[in-house]
């Protein structure tokens, strides 16, 4: 059962790697990238019961947690062409006193 | 037909999937113009080759890779984008002759190097006698972890390690203090400098 679902994540895989290469605009490869980056973990989760050690579990949440800061990242590049800038919005002091 | 699904039949289907798309996307990094394409194919090329490390058991080399690979080296990257142009310019073909060749003379040099190496396994290697026979002997019932390599680091030298990890740590967070974050960063500071020198040269001026 675990084989079975390992194999339709990676032929998964081989779908999303189609429309990444493809992908016409930036968006389509940005989102394709994101789901590689989440069947991957998935593929590392099911690898460790197919093995027979579920220990690879803890593995896949650290790789969860990298491909999330990556999205982040880029996203943040395009939307506002530099890494300066901070996500949280800034408070001016000088309106705050006002 | 039940032949073919043995233990060993899983794994190396999954080693022969992973390694195409590997093969897939290396060939597609190779043949793009677009840069973003570029950077966003060699994050996933990353994340894979991080996953086949974990399927051959190297997981040290595994997380390794996730966070440089896929994590930190996207980011340089797309910084990199911001000074450079969009898309890459189609060179003559006549100018590809040059790495060509170079890539190959490395190719045959590296060749020619494994000549002399000791077979794989060879009883006599000099990295099978001494320590590293006693390594493999009492590695599977100290740890359990079927790399030799992986649990030596992780175990054995644990502490050398870990010590690693905290040297390059502090080493990081102190590039990051010296260079800063935000508006206080070093980039910003010397911007602002500029700013202010430029305007008292047109005060001087008037």
């Amino acid at each position: 059962m675990t084989a079975a679902a390992l194999i339709a994540i990676l032929i998964g895989m081989g779908l999303l790697l189609v429309r990444a290469l493809l992908g016409p605009t930036l968006y389509d490869r940005i989102l394709a990238v994101n789901a590689i980056g989440t069947k991957t973990v998935l593929v590392i989760g099911l690898l460790g019961y197919v093995m027979g050690r579920p220990d690879f579990l803890d593995i896949a949440m650290i790789y969860t947690l990298i491909n999330f800061v990556t999205t982040i990242a880029i996203l943040k590049f395009f939307r506002y062409r530099s890494f300066q800038v901070p996500l949280a919005r800034r408070i001016d002091p000088a309106k705050e006193a006002e | 037909m039940r032949e073919l699904f043995t233990a060993d039949a899983g794994p190396a289907l999954i080693n022969i999937a992973l390694l195409a798309i590997l093969f897939v996307v290396a060939i597609a990094i190779a043949r793009l113009r677009s840069l973003f394409a570029i950077v966003m194919l060699s994050g996933v090329y990353s994340l894979v080759s991080a996953a086949w490390y974990i399927a051959v058991d190297a997981v040290d080399v595994g997380y390794t890779e996730a966070a440089v690979g896929a994590g930190m080296s996207t980011a340089v990257l797309l910084g990199a984008m911001l000074l450079t142009a969009r898309t890459a310019k189609p060179e003559k073909p006549l100018k590809k002759l040059g790495p060509f060749l170079i890539c190959g003379a490395t190719a045959v040099m590296l060749i020619y190097a494994t000549v002399d190496l000791p077979g794989l396994g060879d009883p006599n290697a000099p990295a099978n006698t001494g320590a590293g026979l006693t390594y493999l002997q009492v590695n599977w019932f100290d740890t359990g972890v079927p790399n030799v390599v992986t649990s030596v680091l992780a175990t054995y030298r644990g502490f050398d390690t870990m010590g690693e990890t905290v040297v390059v740590f502090v080493a990081g967070l102190a590039v990051a203090m010296l260079l800063g974050f935000g508006e206080r960063s070093l980039a910003e500071t010397l911007r602002t400098a500029k700013k202010r020198r430029g305007k008292g040269k047109e005060g001087e001026g008037s």
